[in-house]
């Protein structure tokens, strides 16, 4: 008898930790909220982003805060992006409608297979640099050799080679070191030049410490070799859209000239309100620091404004030398992105050139010809 | 002689439960004692072996000083004016984690569970299954991390819509699934050849001799198989937090702190100690499973 009550005792307190558990994750998983139901006649829109919230994003955050795609019809949902996510991937499987990623990373994802479109691209201009501390000598790509060299790797590391190609810098000249997700391996001086991001990493050198001045580091601090400069940047962050789709389906096409509008809108309103847009990508769950978000918002904004043709206009000139680059230049391994020609599909300026219409016809400035960035002062730690 | 009367006497006074508590606190002191003695004493670009660095940098960046990982907890997440304590921020996402984690614990326990009785009933599927169990584990989980977040993504049915979260249970469940039905199916044959013929010779069926037989030598079996479980469902949910994006937990502090490693670098040690208390937690928890279940705890294997 005994025994029986002791063994529905032990069962009932499994039961009771299962309970327990389940209860909190009700709770916890209460914190996603779906807000579909009350989209009335709104379009679901899924866009899927290459990393999590941040001020890199800031114009599609701005966007959905501002209302700019509700004005077009659209309820878009924001997805971030995670270690093993690679956007282009979801997208061709059909589970976004729209992604941002680099153009050289599709390009391969092309070749491969992914049916997917360049319809808009939102940055002109690259933020990958290759940093070092001033005391290094490293100006120009041909003073990396024989240099501890950092690269993230994983498609981050092409204009650095075809920068050091173009100098006739081979991969066997230099140490290629793995970069982390963060700056110690440059801070402790394991890699003499480091690659870095303007609105991101190189900032968090500028919010740490020097421990020989006991003040933040200075930009004089650091040398930058900008891939812009060199003329081995590539396009990076662009909005891409179903190939397959947009030929078939003429609502969807409908869809991605309303959706590049209103983000369009978000990046101009983004640039003109630096402090609003990077309060809006923290009120989003960013947990970066309130300085680096803005250093962030400001710094993105540099790579969009001023715009020659109109914000995400595809410059043919450009599109070509990141192409070109993509075939050119191999890694460690001999690889290169691409072998043949990307598809006609590749890229269209079809949807952006309407949007852009429509725009203009509103009365929008879509260059920013007279666009200025403002001063971030950065904190310690990005505080 | 009165020497001797006393140390006994004296041990007698710390209760026998407090005393592994003791022993707990008094390894951690040891372990923060040993951190700040090689940060003081060691040399600064730490201990190489060729080329090979064995022992980290002792500079402020790579190993902070105890108290700036302390003293900064208490601080804001940032600088902002609505941003919370971080310790808090910390605990909200352990709460997070933990809840997933046990949600994957469940699933997990639970398959694992069935293979191994599955397994224990037929030779056959001992046969066919245990080679794919033991396989499953060496699937990296980079790889299945995207496909189940693809997967779930297509699962709709009727009001029922899969989450993001969802995904990352299932996988803390892929990892937890795995020393269970081992551990299980040990415990399940541990019992003697003669026990089981005495049940033969009784002519009891399966069912009761799993339950009067089978289920209880399996205790000691299945117990540190739990406990393995929960860890590795904690591992697998901060993971695969990182791995497919899901915002939240502590996978997702990890990843956001790790920027800060240069200007402040107390922070990104911050979610490090939440998922040690996350795993202490759940650990902890299993423990308790273990005090109901006291009874069954003989000869208990370590995993």
């Amino acid at each position: 008898m005994t025994h029986q009550t002791r063994r529905i005792r032990s069962i009932a307190g499994v039961a009771a930790f299962a309970l327990g558990a389940l209860a909190l994750t009700s709770c916890s998983s209460g914190g996603t909220p779906d807000d579909s139901a009350d989209a009335g006649d709104l379009t679901p829109v899924t866009l899927q982003l290459q990393w999590v919230a941040q001020a890199q994003f800031a114009g599609y955050y701005a966007a959905v805060d501002q209302g700019y795609y509700e004005d077009e019809g659209l309820d878009v949902t924001i997805a971030e992006g995670g270690g093993d996510i690679v956007p282009q991937d979801v997208l061709a499987a059909g589970d976004a409608d729209y992604a941002i990623s680099w153009v050289p990373k599709v390009l391969g994802s092309i070749e491969q297979g992914a049916n997917i479109t360049d319809v808009a691209q939102i940055f002109e201009r690259s933020a990958t640099t290759q940093i070092s501390f001033a005391d290094k000598n490293i100006e120009t790509p041909a003073d990396l050799a024989g240099k501890n060299v950092g690269s993230w790797g994983f498609g981050n590391e092409w204009e650095l080679f075809a920068g050091m190609q173009q100098n006739d810098v081979t991969l066997d000249d230099i140490t290629l070191i793995q970069q982390a997700f963060d700056m110690s391996g440059f801070l402790s001086g394991d890699i003499d030049a480091a690659q870095a991001m303007t609105y991101n990493e190189y900032a968090q050198v500028l919010e740490t410490i020097n421990p020989d001045t006991g003040e933040l580091y200075q930009p004089d601090d650091l040398n930058v070799i900008d891939w812009n400069d060199e003329g081995t940047a590539m396009l990076q962050d662009a909005i891409w859209a179903d190939a397959d789709r947009l030929a078939d389906d003429a609502d969807y096409a409908d869809t991605t000239v309303k959706f590049i509008k209103a983000s369009i809108k978000g990046w101009i309103y983004a640039a003109q309100n630096p402090e609003e847009a990077a309060g809006i990508v923290t009120a989003a769950g960013s947990t970066l620091g309130q300085s680096h978000q803005l250093w962030m918002t400001n710094e993105v904004s540099k790579l969009i404004f001023p715009s020659e043709n109109g914000v995400g206009l595809i410059d043919q000139d450009a599109w070509d030398t990141t192409v070109e680059i993509a075939q050119d230049t191999t890694n460690e391994t001999g690889a290169t992105i691409i072998t043949d020609d990307p598809p006609a599909t590749a890229y269209s300026n079809e949807y952006v050139q309407q949007a852009l219409d429509e725009l203009e016809a509103e009365g929008v400035d879509v260059n920013g010809a007279d666009w200025e960035p403002i001063e971030v002062t950065l904190e310690e730690g990005g505080n | 002689m009165t020497e001797r009367t006393l140390t006994p006497e004296r041990r007698w006074r710390i209760p026998r439960l407090a005393r592994p508590a003791l022993l707990g606190v008094l390894g951690l002191v040891a372990l923060a004692v040993l951190w700040e003695l090689y940060k003081f004493f060691g040399p600064n670009n730490g201990v190489l072996i060729g080329d090979l660095t064995v022992l980290p940098r002792t500079s402020d960046l790579a190993m902070p000083h105890l108290a700036t990982m302390a003293l900064r907890l208490f601080e804001p997440v940032t600088g902002a004016a609505t941003a919370l304590p971080l310790w808090l921020a910390v605990l909200q996402a352990c709460a997070f984690t933990l809840g997933i984690a046990a949600v994957g614990w469940i699933v997990g326990v639970t398959v694992g569970l069935a293979l191994a009785l599955l397994m224990q009933r037929f030779r056959l599927a001992e046969a066919a299954i245990l080679p794919w169990i033991v396989l499953s584990q060496t699937v990296p989980l980079i790889a299945i991390a995207p496909l189940v977040r693809r997967w779930g993504a297509q699962v709709q049915l009727g009001e029922f819509a899969w989450e993001n979260w969802m995904s990352v249970a299932l996988i803390a469940s892929y990892l937890a699934f795995f020393p269970v039905s081992i551990g299980a199916l040990r415990g399940l044959v541990a019992p003697d050849a003669n026990h089981v013929d005495l049940m033969h010779c009784y002519a009891v069926g399966w069912w009761k001799t799993l339950w009067r037989l089978r289920l209880p030598a399996s205790v000691g079996y299945l117990l540190p198989a739990l406990r393995l479980a929960a860890v590795s469902a904690v591992i697998g949910s901060v993971v695969a937090e990182v791995s497919i994006g899901l915002r939240g937990g502590i996978g997702r502090l990890i990843v956001e702190y790790a920027g800060a490693a240069g200007g402040d670098p107390g922070k990104p040690w911050a979610p490090i100690f939440g998922s040690v208390l996350v795993g202490l937690v759940a650990a902890g928890f299993v423990g308790l499973i273990g005090l109901f279940l006291r009874r069954f705890r003989r000869g208990e294997v370590n995993a």
